[in-house]
């Protein structure tokens, strides 16, 4: 059977894909890797949750004209109009607002709109993701250089670096605590974070180890998984504004029979953090990194 | 005594043949009328007569009303075309063939096949060679689900044929066989999707006129094309399959013929609509339905008046899924089964007296 991916493979492993990330620049006109700045840009739409969020922080939002529906931060970026899900775009919708320039988050699409988005003679500029403090850095300066105002960028990226030093004196590995990253709870059945997801980047980086190994993604986990992984603290994501309904809530999750043991359980510790700015990876995340390190430490 | 004797040009009560005829003329004015309105219609307010205008007079046309009109809408408005009309042809085909009228072409495992083709090649791309990755680039998942609903075909085919006979019912009970086979791979393939592929994966599976450009309408339109001219050389068979199998034969038609051309049509059809715009539902069982309620079972016609009423509604309902939630889009399969299933309810529950018959 016929597999690969419809996806330019910017995304996937860089080492192993460079041969054919530049046999499709040259194919595709595929977007370069450091983008173009456009400093007369003025209607700008905006790609992706974390681009949107950085435009904001870097004090341009004026330029902006619309957004994704990734773009929910911060809420004035909701008043925008909304030009679809980022990897499900529509050619003539976004056109229809009339842009200037169109900067997307790495992995925006699908790609034949982007080749039409281009024909239509609208720069497209791509932004690089990665879950780690220096890749976030980059990823502000990037945009911050598209923007055509690269200055703008200094103040955000010190107060990451400045968050950043200050968790950098992370504790001893065996005095490092233990967190379960629960995604959802559905029937009793636990979705958990795996490593390579944003919940095990954004744990790793507050200075605590994910209770979960040897699971990639986000995984429904059998309660024995559970009880081996012995987490010391559960981390989960406050969701609807604040309802509750929607909320996991704290006694069920910790009279499931999996948890009752573990230390968790014991000591009642479980976070809550609005989903976008625990695992957004924007311009928020140094904070947010922050804030996660003193709930589990307790030593805010 | 009443003579039962039939006499040349009589027509006999109920006989609607001579409906198909006009009601075809009427439907090639139905989609004439719809294809104008989806070219002058979208999200950017650029207008058809305008760019048409300049582009004839050969004035300089703007980058982005080109672009829209001539790389976005045009191509659209084909492949919509093209795939209602291929889907609904397929689900009339297979409805004559196994003489059920809830049959569609998932029975061949053409569907199953196709997702589980798009699936592999969302989530396990990656891992392809970077030498193959280049050449088939992004045309990946559109390739790979026309081979999975090909072999899937081909497959139940070669089960359900012995000695050069095709058993209808073997196909039909080993269709639901394979395609539970089908779901539980596509299953495993998804338990290792990340999220974003997840999220791929919903999308394709809600279809999409979206991602219609030149390159995969070159790719695809002339199997859908190839497939619907041929359809209507089924039509005579499946009119005489309607009298069962033996009957079929004593009254000289090549049953396993019309067997085999009819499995072929609806995989190319299916397999190539499927393939470039993902999962639409619906309009293989609502149209042809609606038609012999309308103007009777007579493949003649109802193949033909099929592919034009479909082609029609395709384009109502893509117009309707990018301008509902406009400047984004709604997945056009949502539209289809929203709008078409109260409508096909409706059509049932006036027309009882007929259904129940």
């Amino acid at each position: 059977m016929q597999t690969a991916s419809k996806r330019l493979p910017l995304d996937l492993r860089p080492a192993f894909l460079l041969p054919a990330v530049a046999a499709l620049t040259a194919l595709l006109v595929a977007g370069p890797a450091r983008p173009d700045p456009h400093p007369d840009a003025r209607r700008i739409v905006a790609i992706g949750g974390s681009v949107t969020e950085i435009v904001y922080a870097l004090g341009q939002q004026e330029r902006l004209i619309a957004r994704d529906t990734t773009s929910s931060y911060p809420a004035e970026a909701m008043e925008l109009p909304d030009v679809g899900y980022m990897r499900a775009l529509s050619p003539e919708g976004v056109l229809s607002v009339g842009p200037d320039l169109i900067l997307a988050q790495e992995g925006a699409g699908p790609p034949e709109v982007i080749a039409l988005l281009r024909d239509a003679g609208i720069p497209f500029e791509t932004i690089g993701s990665g879950t780690d403090g220096e890749a976030l850095i980059a990823k502000i300066q990037a945009v911050a250089d598209t923007l055509g105002v690269p200055e703008t960028a200094e103040a955000p990226v010190a107060a990451l670096q400045a968050d950043l030093e200050r968790l950098a004196d992370e504790p001893e590995e065996a005095a490092r605590k233990r967190v379960l990253f629960v995604l959802t709870l559905q029937g009793g059945r636990v979705m958990a974070g795996g490593e390579g997801t944003e919940a095990d980047a954004i744990i790793r980086m507050a200075g605590a180890e994910n209770a979960i190994q040897g699971i990639n993604g986000y995984k429904p986990l059998t309660d024995e998984a559970i009880t081996a992984a012995a987490p010391d603290v559960i981390l989960t994501m406050e969701r609807g504004g604040g309802s509750e309904s929607l909320n996991v809530a704290n006694e069920e999750l910790l009279s499931l029979p999996a948890l009752a043991t573990a230390p968790a359980a014991r000591n009642g510790a479980v976070i809550r953090m609005d989903g976008l700015y625990l695992l957004g990876f924007g311009p928020r995340t140094g904070k947010a990194a922050l804030e996660l390190h003193d709930a589990i430490y307790g030593d805010g | 005594m009443v003579a039962l004797e039939y006499r040349p040009g009589e027509r006999l009560a109920g006989d609607r043949r001579h409906l198909g005829r006009g009601l075809a003329l009427w439907l090639i004015l139905l989609l004439a009328v719809m294809s104008l309105i989806s070219l002058g219609s979208g999200a950017s307010g650029v207008s058809a007569p305008a760019v048409l205008m300049n582009w004839f007079s050969g004035q300089e046309i703007a980058a982005t009303d080109r672009v829209v009109m001539f790389d976005i809408r045009l191509p659209r408005l084909l492949t919509g075309i093209l795939v209602g009309a291929a889907l609904a042809v397929s689900g009339a085909i297979m409805q004559g063939l196994f003489r059920n009228p809830l049959a569609d072409p998932g029975l061949l495992g053409v569907s199953a096949g196709a997702s589980l083709g798009a699936i592999s090649a969302i989530v396990l791309g990656g891992w392809l060679p970077v030498a193959m990755l280049a050449v088939v680039g992004w045309y990946l998942v559109p390739l790979a689900a026309f081979s999975g609903s090909w072999i899937a075909m081909l497959v139940l085919y070669g089960i359900a044929t012995r000695r050069g006979r095709t058993s209808v019912v073997t196909m039909l009970l080993a269709g639901i066989a394979m395609a539970a086979m089908i779901s539980a791979l596509s299953g495993l393939i998804i338990y290792a999707a990340d999220d974003t592929q997840l999220r791929d994966l919903t999308f394709w599976g809600m279809g999409s006129l979206a991602g219609s450009s030149w390159t995969k309408l070159a790719a695809a339109g002339p199997v859908m094309l190839l497939a619907l001219i041929a359809a209507p050389g089924l039509a005579h068979g499946l009119n005489g399959l309607a009298l069962g199998e033996a009957a079929a034969a004593h009254v000289g038609i090549r049953v396993q013929r019309v067997k085999t051309g009819a499995v072929l049509v609806t995989a190319a059809a299916t397999g190539a609509a499927v393939a470039i715009s993902g999962g639409i539902g619906f309009v293989g069982i609502i149209v042809p339905h609606l038609l012999r309620m309308v103007a009777g079972p007579d493949h003649r016609w109802l193949l033909v008046n099929s592919a034009l009423l479909s082609a029609s509604m395709l384009l109502i309902a893509d117009m309707i899924s990018r301008s509902i939630v406009a400047p984004a889009e709604l997945p056009i399969g949502i539209i289809t089964a929203v709008i078409g299933g109260p409508f096909f309810m409706w059509v049932l529950l006036s027309n009882r007296s007929v259904v129940d018959r």
